[in-house]
């Protein structure tokens, strides 16, 4: 979240798209109910907040909130692309802010274009885009008018701005009238989104679009707000990126972004998972979102050239792209210690250059292609997870050992006796490490507001190890065996460091400490990454994450609450800023300097984020994301958004392998055509691993299987792990999936029947649920149904135990097919096609 | 100590995420019924001796052509004027010092009188103790200052717990809002009947969308209420009449 839970009370408008928030987040829900509930917002004289939920289904999210729209699974480009024609059309974006704050005001570089569903740049045989033309074009007397004051601050004995990270000035046009201006591309770009498009493409009809459209709109005025909210729903899609890309550009023209009350809102679905992102859980990045090193980088210097971004206007800090070589010299520190000076880059050759993708499916990609030897799974069940469950299961079986580390049996430790199949043929040796759960062991949870929580273990470990002891032994017995045997470049293992009183069992709070990071000239712990170096005398194993732990203490465990609002929240804009620790800094609403006009005053003053005080000289309210006493009124005041190198909010960006304007594209598996552009109905560049695999094609047609399928959770259980939970089970006893009347009337089919759900890779045999909540669309002249595809059964638990298949054919990602978004590889889950049949 | 408390449940913010399910369970140690498929939302399907919290969902078409999927969590309602206590023959079912309708598990001779009584079918009979058994209102929580499991553990504030009266202006107030809003539909549930309820509800329907018997006819026909006694003259035997108006409500439910 830009934002966090408790922010959401102060929305006028709540945009709930591709989430479930009453079902999925059931206690965070209580503040989109307090904004419902508060007569102060809202649009027009107020009487509480709106609440909108555009969702395939009608949910408990949807049956509290004031609108619910049925929208087809992954088309919300073309809905958010229609709000943008919209607001565009009607005059009705917050024009000081898209001026001021956004990058509408670039020129692009001539030789861009779009045509047919393609932008410039497509290699066909490579599937992928050379993203040269979309580029700005450069101010060339502004540059060299830089780099003559550059010379001379060099000269003066300082280090240059945007040191590293490089300058590329951009021509801008502050009327926007420019042809080849973002806004008037973008424009241009959205034009064909109009209405009877967007009716056309997501089955939502142009009346109920247009009186949505008019509540989104009122939100471009300063005094109103509106936040959007999104999760999994928007994510796991092919075109995930882009679709939650396209809701920020609504966002920044209404000048929604930064603000108490709006932003974008990722909502998780694990209690830490923005710990683990944060912390790289995802291959292609590094702690702290710094991009992994590519083949080719010979040094530090090539390395943030390629990785760090540039800074593109005068009045841009580029806070990242100009500290990018600090924060990578400090995390090698605190990975290679004593090993990594200033002679050897900072140990940069001792981490991997991945040469391929190393994305979530591209592992069972690999072991199906027999180049994987062995997986250790932690906190997760990869057979229950997916995408294409039995495709899993082949990769896994084709492994020579897999250990899972879980408090509890789950799919993947029992797949190899799973009901069906026949264990002698399956050779892959199983090791259940048995782990502690997160009630046994202390440490932080950082929830989707970005607050890093501690908090203590319950009860005592009983005949388990915590998984960052077992992955530390099974360290220190592989750096043994290099000792004892040699092997292939050694040094990267036997230097890294691990400065624990017991290494084999480092204790979480030890972790965090390292995570924060030290002065090593005094051996204090820093309270700011501001303070973080590249010269080999800091440490910071997250630098988004330094200041968490200073020498003051551990942060997270802060508890000044609403005990005493007036002392703990004074602005009473429920900051809290004494309650855990939120990253960057205890920020608690991101890119809060665009709350505030240009002058430093609040947009709204009846909902401040922060505000110049001109007598003290400094920026007050929640913590700034900017430097605190920069006066808004000086000429080379920073721009806003201090981490982009243009200082202002990207409504075009190169950063997407898939476009710098959202477009859209029909799910891999879809009933209809891609009525913009039929010849390119879907993403260009998604990569298809079965055809480069050289395998049978995985994926279905409409006329084999012709409903919508989409998976998800519900409110009783979380994920697999609750099969263990007798009370949740009593809740939830039984898999099914939801068919809309019309369809089960069609098929014969009852509430309680037992169906075969199948799509091309495989089947579902659960019992069915019939509902109204679920109905029709008319889409590009055809009536289209979504089956609902709850996911949380599987063959482990009491509920199979109980049953008289034992859970066969319960698992919900036989069906989701494997494929996944063009930039990160998020399986795309949420939209497929099947078949649903009554059985016997 | 004594006071008289009431739940009011504001149905308009429920979100059927049955924590109160659950949190009644733990906090009474009710192991609950084996695990039953019901409708896929519902699989508790009624009040009874394991079940003192239970999760209505009603799917239903407006009268605009949309769905509607309203929720309410069902609980004992504590009635002013209580059937089950009227019928109980040894006295078990007392009313507490919160004002509260409580059956004594060391009185209970399991006859199941109340069980029939009852207007609502809170009450079951269970098989392992042979007492019959509903919401206590957390009588232990409240001897203790507490705020009964289910209200503690709502995270919407649907379930609001406080002193009856305060509960009655909290419900009164919300109902204006609504009805400021346009919702004509919006209606408040226990003011009147048996009464007057310990367990408020707002409505956006009929009280027999929710199963719940309509106002007109939840009056306990007793030596306490006038007006009934008077009205439908019942001489015969107060268990009858409970089972009379437990039938009649049966027919009235979808």
């Amino acid at each position: 979240m830009t934002n966090h839970w408790r922010d959401i009370q102060h929305a006028d408008v709540i945009m709930i798209n591709g989430a479930n928030p009453a079902e999925a987040h059931p206690v965070g829900f209580q503040w989109f109910l307090k904004a419902k509930l508060d007569p102060r917002r809202g649009i027009g004289r107020g009487g509480g907040a709106k609440m909108i939920h555009i969702d395939p289904r009608f949910t408990r999210t949807s049956a509290v909130s004031d609108v619910y729209a049925r929208i087809r699974t992954g088309t919300d480009v073309a809905f958010f692309g229609g709000l943008i024609n919209y607001v565009l059309e009607k005059n009705l974006i917050h024009h000081e802010y898209v001026r001021n704050y956004t990058n509408a005001s670039f020129i692009v570089k001539q030789g861009f274009g779009f045509n047919e569903g393609l932008f410039s740049g497509y290699d066909p045989a490579k599937r992928l885009y050379d993203t040269s033309t979309w580029a700005y074009e450069g101010d060339v007397p502004a540059q060299a008018a830089f780099e003559r004051a550059q010379k001379e601050i060099v000269a003066g004995g300082h280090a240059p701005a945007g040191a590293g990270a490089g300058v590329a000035l951009a021509k801008r046009d502050m009327h926007l009238e420019h042809p080849r201006s973002v806004f008037q591309l973008m424009r241009k770009h959205y034009s064909r989104f109009t209405p009877a498009m967007v009716a056309s493409i997501t089955g939502i009809p142009e009346e109920q679009f247009l009186e949505i459209a008019k509540i989104v709109g009122e939100t471009g005025r300063p005094d109103k707000v509106m936040t959007i909210v999104y999760a999994v729903g928007l994510t796991q899609h092919t075109t995930g990126g882009q679709l939650i890309r396209s809701a920020a550009l609504l966002q920044l023209l209404l000048g929604n972004m930064g603000r108490p009350g709006g932003g974008m809102n990722a909502e998780r679905g694990h209690a830490n998972i923005q710990g683990n992102t944060d912390n790289a859980i995802s291959w292609e990045i590094l702690p702290g979102y710094l991009r992994i090193p590519a083949p080719g980088q010979k040094n530090l210097d090539d390395y943030v050239t390629q990785s760090a971004p540039k800074k593109f206007d005068a009045n841009s800090w580029n806070f990242f792209g100009t500290n990018y070589r600090k924060f990578m010299v400090s995390l090698l520190k605190t990975w290679y210690g004593d090993a990594a000076t200033d002679k050897n880059e900072y140990a940069f050759d001792f981490v991997p250059k991945p040469a391929t993708n190393s994305s979530w499916i591209s592992i069972y990609d690999q072991a199906l292609k027999k180049k994987m030897e062995g997986v250790i799974l932690s906190g997760m069940t990869a057979t229950s997870i997916g995408p294409d469950a039995n495709q899993v299961m082949t990769a896994l079986g084709n492994l020579k050992w897999l250990a899972v580390m879980d408090p509890l049996p789950t799919t993947s430790s029992e797949f190899w006796r799973r009901p069906g199949a026949d264990p002698k043929a399956i050779q892959t040796e199983v090791f259940m490490v048995p782990s502690t759960h997160w009630i046994e062991k202390d440490g932080s949870f950082v929830n989707s507001g970005r607050w890093m929580q501690w908090k203590e273990a319950a009860i005592p470990p009983e005949g388990a190890r915590h998984d960052h002891w077992v992955l530390a032994d099974v360290f220190q017995r592989v750096k043994k065996l290099y000792a004892q045997q040699g092997g292939k470049f050694p040094t990267p293992l036997m230097a890294m460091t691990l400065n624990y009183k017991d290494p084999a069992k480092p204790e979480l709070d030890e972790l965090c400490q390292e995570i924060n990071g030290f002065d090593l000239t005094t051996g204090k712990r820093l309270d700011s990454f501001g303070k973080l170096k590249d010269d080999g005398t800091t440490t910071a194993g997250d630098w988004i994450y330094t200041g968490s732990y200073p020498e003051a203490g551990n942060l997270s465990k802060r508890r000044a609450g609403i005990q005493d609002p007036k002392k703990n929240d004074p602005t009473g804009m429920g900051f809290y800023h004494g309650w855990a620790w939120s990253w960057p800094l205890n920020r608690r609403v991101m890119y809060n300097r665009a709350s505030a006009d240009l002058k430093g005053k609040p947009w709204d003053p009846s909902r401040p984020g922060i505000e110049w005080d001109m007598t003290d000289k400094k920026w007050k309210g929640d913590v700034p994301d900017y430097p605190p006493t920069m006066d808004p009124k000086d000429p080379k005041a920073w721009g806003p958004f201090i981490m982009n190198g243009e200082g202002v909010g990207r409504l075009f960006s190169s950063s997407m392998l898939d476009g710098p304007f959202p477009e859209h594209y029909e799910p891999v598996e879809s009933p209809v055509e891609n009525p913009l552009h039929p010849k390119q109905s879907e993403s260009p560049v998604v990569f298809l691993y079965d055809k480069q695999g050289g395998r049978e094609n995985r994926f279905g047609t409409a006329k084999d299987y012709p409903y919508i399928a989409t998976s998800y959770r519900l409110t009783e259980h979380e994920h697999y792990v609750t099969q263990h939970v007798p009370a949740l089970v009593g809740l939830q006893p039984k898999p099914f999936v939801e068919i809309p009347e019309e369809v089960a009337k069609e098929r014969g089919i009852k509430t309680g029947d037992r169906v075969r759900v199948s799509s091309k890779r495989g089947k579902l045999e659960v019992l069915a649920v019939v509902t109204k909540r679920l109905g029709g669309l008319e889409v590009n002249g055809k009536t289209v149904y979504h089956i609902g595809i709850p996911i949380h059964w599987g063959y482990v638990g009491i509920a199979a135990d109980r049953d008289p298949t034992k859970g066969a054919n319960w698992l919900a990602n036989a069906l989701t097919p494997f494929v996944g978004d063009a930039n990160s590889r998020t399986p795309e889950f949420k939209a497929f096609l099947v078949n649903i049949e009554k059985i016997g | 100590m004594a006071r008289t408390v009431g739940f009011f449940t504001d149905t308009t913010l429920c979100i059927g995420c049955k924590a109160c399910e659950v949190a009644c369970k733990e906090w009474n140690q009710l192991p609950g019924h084996a695990p039953q498929f019901g409708d896929g939302y519902d699989n508790t399907s009624q009040l009874d001796e394991q079940n003192w919290r239970h999760v209505q969902f009603h799917e239903r078409t407006t009268a605009k052509g949309g769905v509607a999927w309203n929720m309410m969590s069902d609980v004992c309602k504590h009635c002013a004027l209580a059937s089950c206590m009227e019928v109980c023959p040894t006295n078990a079912i007392i009313r507490t010092e919160f004002d509260t309708v409580y059956i004594q598990p060391s009185v209970c001779n399991g006859c199941r009188d109340c069980i029939a009584a009852c207007p609502y079918h809170v009450i079951g009979f269970d098989e392992a103790s042979g007492l019959a058994r509903k919401c206590t209102f957390c009588y232990d929580r409240l001897q203790a200052n507490l705020t009964p499991a289910c209200a503690k553990a709502c995270p919407t504030e649907s379930i609001k717990f406080g002193d009856l009266d305060t509960m009655r202006e909290v419900a009164g107030a919300r109902l204006n809002q609504l009805r400021g809003q346009g919702m004509s539909e919006a209606r408040l549930y226990g003011d009147k009947e048996y009464g007057g309820l310990h367990a408020l509800f707002l409505l956006t329907d009929k009280p027999e969308i929710y199963g719940l018997p309509p106002t007109e006819s939840a009056v306990l026909p007793s030596r306490n209420n006038v007006r009934g006694y008077l009205g439908t003259l019942v001489t015969a035997a107060l268990g009858v009449a409970g089972a009379v108006f437990a039938f009649r409500e049966r027919g009235g439910k979808e």
